[in-house]
């Protein structure tokens, strides 16, 4: 009994030695981020004060009249405001891919651009390219030949392999393999992934 | 990010207006670099100027030039008949550039308007003289594999990033700029700048002026042309080093050539010497040899970069022995 209470207090004293000690080294070290970091934090609450501007967006044919800050990445946008979470946030740093989603057709990084620069655009996301219960073409595919494990990459994946048949870059699997560059994924599924995009382009079907 | 406000006007006039007025304002035009930057906290403008809207986004051939718009997309010109007809260099080197997604938003005068990839510049806690001037290069004596090996000085080692600058600079355009003086054409040479005692000026753009476009004079180099580009990966991935090589090639004499090298300075570099003696001489390996040790003389390396200048001379004679190749 006394055993186990000593027991308990050194390891909350020790818990609490290590929170200091670590925020003394946080700050003995990158003394600049701690600071930004304090920073931020201000931001976040003047935000709020700032004006909103109204923004119109079409996303999977759903007309949105918007109020946001014009900090407001789209990616944010969809998944913060308009729950729609398939778009997926790997390094908001357009260095991943896991954002990708159609503008007007094209394929873009939503991380990378402000949702008020896309006023008046069409946005397709993933939760935009079935047609109702029926999966798109590059959805089948990308199950029926494994193109993806854990499944993070997978939507950005599948919006960048749409485009890149519509755009005219996907003849051969060296084609496929550059123009897919754009989309990361950490599990490896490449082999599969570009098996997948094959069979599509070949199967003639219109993406 | 910090706040901001935002405007979109619909003239370059206005546009311009609202810049010059507002010391800490900036364009944006695809977003890839700056909103990059901003999330950083390496750059913190209160205002920022869209300018989408503004009727920047014309390709079109006129005599004796190719003109470009400053917002046609990396993408559309890399695709763009007129360019591959007229200048297939452009496209090469835009095709090398960032991923299909990028592509599709970058613009011509955001892409030449980039920052450096510096990861000292990136982390607003580690000096940089480019970032914070008088802070220090934090580079000079730490991490500076992917650094200068041309024109730096003790102040700044950063690279420009550029593959589209690069053939630009090869293909001697020139930039088109709008601003409170007025109009201006600046040779795409003079464009961007060596660092020298003030590297947090990465070119000669004052405040206020808007890129509208480059030109691209006609010239003979339609076939005979290749990027290559030397990255960690096998694309998307930026430069360690890369080549634009040119060769206008008539019979087995070469009769024109440029040649300029990406990830070696802190602007596109034209290797003007390389070219004279190219031209006049035979296309053989000989030549491209003799012109490859031209080039890199006078590159000077550092702890982590110096491999840059073995892997420079064969990437020069392995884009020319390609270029002379084509058919
Ligand atoms: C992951 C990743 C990989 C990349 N890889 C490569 C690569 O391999 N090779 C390569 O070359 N690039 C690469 N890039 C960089 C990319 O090419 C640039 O970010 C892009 O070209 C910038 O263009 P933008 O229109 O998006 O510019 P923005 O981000 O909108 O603007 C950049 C700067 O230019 C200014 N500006 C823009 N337009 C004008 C104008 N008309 N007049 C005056 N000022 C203007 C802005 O104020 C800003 O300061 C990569 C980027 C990322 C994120
Ligand atoms: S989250 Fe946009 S590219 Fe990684
Ligand atoms: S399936 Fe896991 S990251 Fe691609």
């Amino acid at each position: 009994m006394q055993e186990n209470e000593n027991c308990k207090n050194i390891k909350a004293s020790r818990r609490d030695f290590f929170k200091q000690s670590s925020l003394l080294a946080a700050i003995a070290l990158t003394p600049s981020a701690v600071i930004n970091a304090a920073q931020q934090e201000w931001d976040e609450k003047v935000a709020s004060a700032i004006e909103e501007v109204s923004v119109q967006l079409d996303v999977n044919g759903i007309k949105h009249s918007l109020s946001i800050e014009p900090r407001v990445t789209l990616l944010d946008l969809l998944r913060e405001q308009l729950h729609l979470t398939g778009t997926k946030k790997g390094c908001d740093h357009g260095q991943c891919g896991a954002c990708t989603v159609h503008v007007n057709g094209n394929r873009i990084n939503s991380c990378m651009t402000l949702a008020v620069m896309q006023e008046g655009k069409k946005i397709t996301t993933i939760e935009g390219l079935a047609k109702g219960d029926k999966l798109h073409p590059m959805q089948e595919a990308f199950i029926k030949h494994d193109g993806f494990q854990c499944g993070y990459c997978t939507p950005g994946q599948i919006m960048s392999a749409v485009a890149c048949i519509r755009e005219g870059h996907a003849d051969t699997e060296a084609e496929i393999r550059e123009y897919m560059s754009g989309n990361i994924c950490r599990c490896g599924a490449y082999p599969n992934i570009v098996d997948a995009i094959m069979e599509v382009k070949k199967g003639g079907k219109k993406v | 990010m910090r706040q901001f406000t935002y405007l979109r006007p619909s003239t370059s006039k206005a546009a311009i207006d609202a810049l010059s007025k507002d010391p800490n304002a900036q364009f944006i035009a695809g977003g890839t670099n700056l909103i990059d930057l901003m999330k950083k906290g390496v750059m913190a403008p209160e205002k920022l100027v869209d300018i989408n809207n503004l009727p920047l986004k014309e390709i079109k051939k006129q005599t004796g030039n190719l003109h470009i718009g400053a917002l046609a997309l990396n993408s559309d010109v890399s695709e763009n008949k007129l360019v591959t007809q007229y200048h297939p260099l452009l496209s090469l080197a835009l095709k090398a550039g960032a991923s299909a997604q990028l592509r599709n938003m970058a613009t011509v005068g955001g892409n030449m308007l980039q920052r450096t990839r510096c990861f000292y510049f990136y982390e607003p806690s580690l000096p940089c003289n480019k970032r914070e001037p008088g802070s220090g290069c934090g580079a000079l004596e730490g991490v500076n594999r992917m650094h200068a090996i041309f024109g730096w000085s003790d102040k700044c080692i950063a690279v420009h990033p550029s593959d589209m600058a690069i053939a630009m600079v090869a293909l001697d355009a020139s930039v088109l700029v709008y601003g409170p003086k007025g109009n201006r054409r600046i040779p795409f040479q003079d464009f961007h700048r060596l660092p020298g005692d003030t590297p947090e000026k990465d070119n000669s753009l004052e405040k206020g002026e808007l890129v509208m476009g480059v030109e691209i004079p006609d010239g003979p180099f339609t076939k005979n042309v290749h990027y290559l580009k030397v990255r960690d990966r096998a694309s998307y991935a930026f430069a360690l080093v890369s080549v634009a090589a040119a060769l206008n090639i008539s019979g087995k004499t070469i009769k024109d050539a440029r040649l300029a090298m990406g990830g070696v300075a802190h602007k596109p570099w034209r290797l003007l010497d390389a070219e004279k003696a190219l031209i006049g001489k035979p296309a053989t390996e000989e030549t491209f040899k003799q012109a490859a040790d031209i080039a890199m003389r006078g590159a000077k390396g550092f702890k982590y970069n110096s491999f840059k200048i073995p892997m420079g001379k064969n990437a020069i004679l392995d884009a020319l022995k390609t270029a002379a190749a084509k058919v």
